[in-house]
């Protein structure tokens, strides 16, 4: 490793990018503490879609946030004007910060802002208005519709929240979107930010929702929550959509040492690619997963376990397998997808994923696999699966693919 | 004559942009701006709809901008519903 790498005194050093809050609204949990206990317990989240009857379409399970009073996590005056989405979101953007010790309206104005990832918008808020419009008429449809629905809703609504007023935005990539709004962030930070709250969140658990998830492709049609999912089994299906998402404080790290605030883990290494056309040429999950090493600073041999897309789809899970393989060798490191127990959550899936590989790498155990996968011959990978995996972590990789061509890598590291 | 009275545009508010159930608007609050009772202009866009559909009016979209208490509001709503009743 290189000095500056190691963010030791020197004229290259870095502007270092550590995680100091975690904020988890997802299937299994409320919280990143309730969320990661089920994780590390290999407990399925997956069952029968309860918020809206789904009997009638081709797929039945979700991965859905159960518990969440909404009262509880947003004000009043809010609830009129926002959609599911964006409430889970304010509820995780709460617990990062609270969890970062941060209070935002103490830092010097525009020195903190919010770059969030999303890929379907309030779909629930915009179905119940284009039902008035369709059913009622024009005079039915709510003014809140102008922006509720909208991709950028949850980083509006938090920074006003919180009074995030630096430089914000939100990316919209699906599933690859929790890991690019957070290689944003750290440019953001590079460009002199002092923080900014990242990550992403979906939910589409709604009659209109699931029609565009159904639309867009790769959903289990089964309805045995054990059977649903499996990731690189060669009994794979398809996936289960589910909600929810995760959201992190990446703060500089310098200016994170100087408050003397407890970091989670650093974010070493970003990158993200795009396939070419089908049939022009081979994916680049690989290509994104090489540069993430490169901007990292580091070989093959440091990383000590990858959170794999996972698509739960016989292609996708070869070429997945076949990328991991060329990169570390067959069976060359632990692979694990606890979004087997949870669902695919869109731009919340990569970003859920991050904020497990920091749990992981906190607790230095890898959290497991559904325990009914059962690894396809022709997917190389030492897969973790059933019971959370004790293991010396350094480094993790995380992958993600997000429909229509998107790839991304993230490298995140322990704390020392 | 039709007349739109502060308790319903109380409701309306908290229908729209929240509140607690049973919220009045006091006397003290009719000269109150919106922006301090917590309203801002998309709450107001939402009740102005709400009030155009359920009394059949339209409201004048630069009155409206300069109605910023709810006096002022319910001067201009009570203000269209008799012109449209005198013609």
């Amino acid at each position: 490793m290189t000095a500056a790498a190691n963010g030791s005194t020197g004229l290259t050093r870095r502007r270092g990018a550590a995680v100091t809050g975690l904020g988890v609204v997802a299937p299994g949990g409320i919280g990143v503490r309730s969320w990661w206990e089920a994780m590390l317990r290999g407990e399925t989240a997956l069952g029968p879609v309860t918020r809206f009857d789904a009997s009638g379409y081709p797929a039945t399970l979700a991965g859905e946030v159960t518990g969440f009073a909404d009262e509880d996590h947003v004000p009043a005056k809010l609830l009129p004007q926002t959609d599911r989405v964006t409430r889970l979101s304010l509820a995780a953007a709460a617990e990062a910060l609270d969890d970062a010790g941060l209070e935002p309206r103490d830092l010097p104005d525009y020195a903190m802002g919010v770059v969030t990832a999303n890929s379907t918008g309030g779909f629930e808020f915009g179905q119940r208005e284009l039902q008035a419009l369709w059913s009622k008429g024009r005079r039915h449809v709510g003014a809140y519709q102008s922006f509720a629905w909208f991709y950028a809703a949850n980083s509006g609504q938090i920074s006003i929240r919180h009074g995030l007023r630096g430089p914000s935005g939100v990316v919209v990539s699906e599933q690859a979107g929790g890991l690019d709004a957070v290689a944003q962030a750290r440019r953001r930070l590079r460009a002199g930010v002092r923080a900014v709250l990242t990550g992403g969140f979906d939910s589409a658990v709604c009659p209109w929702g699931w029609t565009a998830l159904l639309a867009a492709g790769g959903m289990s049609t089964r309805d045995d929550a054990e059977r649903a999912y499996l990731p690189f089994d060669a009994d794979a299906c398809g996936h289960v959509a589910g909600e929810g998402g995760a959201l992190l404080v990446l703060e500089e790290a310098g200016a994170a040492r100087a408050r003397g605030a407890a970091v989670l883990g650093t974010v070493e290494g970003c990158a993200a690619t795009f396939d070419p056309a089908p049939g022009a040429g081979p994916p680049r999950l690989l290509a994104a997963a090489r540069l993430a090493l490169a901007d990292a600073r580091i070989g093959p041999a440091d990383v000590d376990v990858v959170f794999a897309d996972a698509a739960g789809e016989r292609d996708a899970d070869r070429a997945e397998a076949r990328a991991l393989a060329e990169l570390f060798g067959p069976y060359g490191v632990a692979v694990t997808a606890p979004k087997s127990l949870t669902g695919r959550l869109g731009a919340g899936g990569s970003a859920l994923d991050l904020a497990a590989a920091l749990c992981a790498l906190r607790d230095q155990v890898i959290p497991p696999t559904a325990g009914a996968v059962r690894v396809a011959g022709d997917c190389p990978v030492d897969l973790v699966r059933g019971a959370p995996r004790p293991a010396r972590l350094r480094h993790a990789l995380v992958l993600a693919r997000g429909r229509g061509g998107f790839n991304a890598a993230t490298v995140v590291r322990a704390a020392r | 004559m039709e007349r739109f009275d502060r308790s319903e545009l109380a409701d309306l508010l908290r229908e729209a942009a929240g509140g607690d159930e049973g919220a009045v608007l006091d006397e003290g609050a009719l000269d109150t701006l919106f922006l301090d009772l917590g309203y801002d202009s998309l709450a107001l866009l939402q009740v102005t709809g709400v009030i155009e559909r359920d009394h059949d009016v339209v409201l004048d979209e630069e009155a409206l901008a300069e109605a910023q208490t709810p006096r002022q509001y319910l001067d201009l709503v009570n203000g269209a519903l008799a012109a449209r009743a005198a013609a």
